[in-house]
């Protein structure tokens, strides 16, 4: 199983958002189809924001944290299976 | 005098205030988010009202949180610090209708100077140099190249969208032009969701140079000399300096009364800076209006002798200047470091992190603006800035021979730091000579 699917890590300690600005649509939902490189998420860290990216093409089957919510560095957010 | 005073900020600034506050017999309330409750603000100050979760608009740019936390403490007046909501007229106009007092410019003032567009046309009326190109959007590449024809090239093409010297590009003739423009537009489209560009003249090698001024509530403004702030990463000052090596006296006095008009234009009441660009062959151009305290104003006190934020709290409470412009003596040299958790050899990377171990500076000349301490917490809900490391000499060779001195005893663990950063810019035989602009870091 394990290499069927993947995890979008947090490259750095920040907060996690699910939506490009509050109140906006999310970057993606649980069984949504993704391409490489689309965005699925962002985080801010002392009022930078990274983009975090799809590695490969997959549809979303897990998202493990809240939005708005803290994250550490290399924490597991989105699952993507292939 | 007011009798308490409640802090809308944290970290080092709202230390900053409580200490003048103290030293002038006033209370200080301070407010704090979930994540600073350890705060060294929030035990320095003789109360503390916790206002909201971690999140910045959740807390710190929550105003309806923050003056009803000034309400409850009895406090009559709110310093906003520099950040958050420092700028945002909202909160001034809210001090107002609650009868607090906004130690600040007033609400209208603070709209004028925020709103660049109209602030162009209305100084460039009374006289101010600014920068010559389109004011507004530019339609066509036909159109770009008629206004660079009038104001001579080479021109820069920026985004209105934009910001942080993205979406822009430079042309030395109409060639260029014509295709920065397409590309530009593309780009500006893609990055921004707004395909508006205007033009204006490219200033060679620019120098960062901004002034201070004080202004009472009785007309009377001064201006307390210059800050030199070229030292720049995308745009975000590293490495400030007081007087700047680039002027003169002649220079000094035409840009002080340039800001000292630019103040009175706009009825500006307290301290503020008139930011400027200057180039190489020393023609100066008004950029904008900082309203409210700077995050290096340390380095205009360590010259002046002036403490600037006693002097916000004077202003704020009616009292007119003490001092005239002849009463601005000047003495030595000044420099100040901005201690970043942000790692330099990894593109100034966020690092946020506990701070495990700790060796400050100290001695003579040395001055360090800092809230952090052994164990405490650098939370990435913040800015970066944690600390600010300054010093005074008598002149500038003497004072980047002890910035480098202090630098060497300054030891942060846990966490990547701007430290290693400043101590090889220190070292740069341009930088000791003066001899830098605002590109010095990119071609660094």
């Amino acid at each position: 199983m394990s290499e069927e699917r993947y995890m979008v890590t947090s490259p750095l300690m920040g907060t996690f958002y699910r939506a490009p600005a509050p109140g906006e649509k999310n970057f993606v939902e649980i069984g949504q189809r993704v391409n490489s490189d689309d965005v699925v998420g962002v985080i801010e860290s002392m009022k930078i924001f990274t983009e975090l990216k799809a590695d490969r093409p997959g549809t979303v089957t897990r998202i493990m944290v809240e939005n708005e919510e803290m994250v550490m560095k290399n924490q597991e957010l989105i699952e993507i299976e292939i | 005098m007011f009798k308490k005073i409640l802090i809308a900020n944290r970290g080092e600034i709202a230390l900053r205030i409580i200490r003048a506050c103290r030293e002038m017999g006033i209370g200080t309330v301070a407010v704090y988010s979930d994540a600073d409750g350890a705060s060294l603000h929030v035990q320095t100050a003789d109360e503390a009202v916790n206002i909201g979760p971690a999140l910045s608009r959740k807390s710190y740019l929550n105003i309806g949180a923050i003056i009803d936390a000034a309400r409850l403490s009895d406090a009559e007046a709110v310093h906003p610090g520099y950040g958050f909501l420092s700028e945002n007229p909202e909160l001034a106009r809210a001090c107002d209708e609650n009868d607090l007092i906004f130690i600040g410019p007033s609400a209208d003032s603070i709209a004028l100077a925020g709103n660049k567009s109209t602030a162009r046309e209305h100084f460039r009326k009374l006289g101010i140099p600014i920068i010559p190109g389109s004011g507004g959007v530019i339609a066509s590449a036909d159109e770009a190249t008629a206004i660079a024809v009038s104001i001579g090239y080479p021109v820069i093409i920026k985004a209105s969208g934009g910001g942080g010297g993205r979406g822009m590009r430079i042309a030395h003739d109409a060639d260029q032009l014509i295709r920065a423009f397409a590309t530009a537009s593309g780009e500006a489209r893609a990055a921004f969701g707004n395909p508006d560009l205007y033009v204006e003249k490219y200033i060679q090698r620019p120098r960062h140079i901004e002034v201070q001024i004080l202004a009472d509530t009785h007309g009377n403004c001064i201006h307390l000399w210059e800050r030199e702030c070229s030292i720049q990463k995308r745009y975000q000052k590293l490495i400030e300096e007081a007087p700047s090596p680039f002027m003169d006296d002649g220079l000094r006095e035409e840009m002080g009364a340039a800001a000292i008009r630019v103040a009175h234009a706009i009825n500006y009441t307290n301290a503020g800076t008139v930011e400027f660009l200057v180039d190489k062959d020393k023609r100066y151009y008004f950029m904008e209006v900082n309203a409210r305290v700077q995050v290096e104003h340390p380095v205009t006190e360590m010259i002046t002798g002036i403490d600037i934020v006693q002097q916000q709290i004077r202003i704020a409470a009616g009292e007119p200047l003490a001092i005239g412009q002849a009463d601005v003596r000047v003495n030595g040299w000044s420099i100040e470091c901005r201690i970043n958790a942000a790692d330099p050899e990894n593109d100034f990377m966020p690092s946020p992190g506990e701070i495990t171990s700790l060796a400050l500076p100290s001695g003579p000349g040395v001055r360090l603006d800092t809230h952090i301490h052994n164990g405490y917490l650098v939370t990435p809900f913040y800015d970066s800035l944690i600390g600010k490391l300054i010093v005074w000499a008598p002149d500038r060779e003497a004072a980047v021979q002890r910035m480098s001195r202090a630098l060497s005893e300054l030891r942060i663990g846990g966490i990547r730091v701007t430290v290693p950063f400043h101590r090889k810019v220190l070292q740069d035989e341009r930088f000791r000579r003066g001899d830098f602009d605002t590109h010095f870091l990119d071609e660094y």
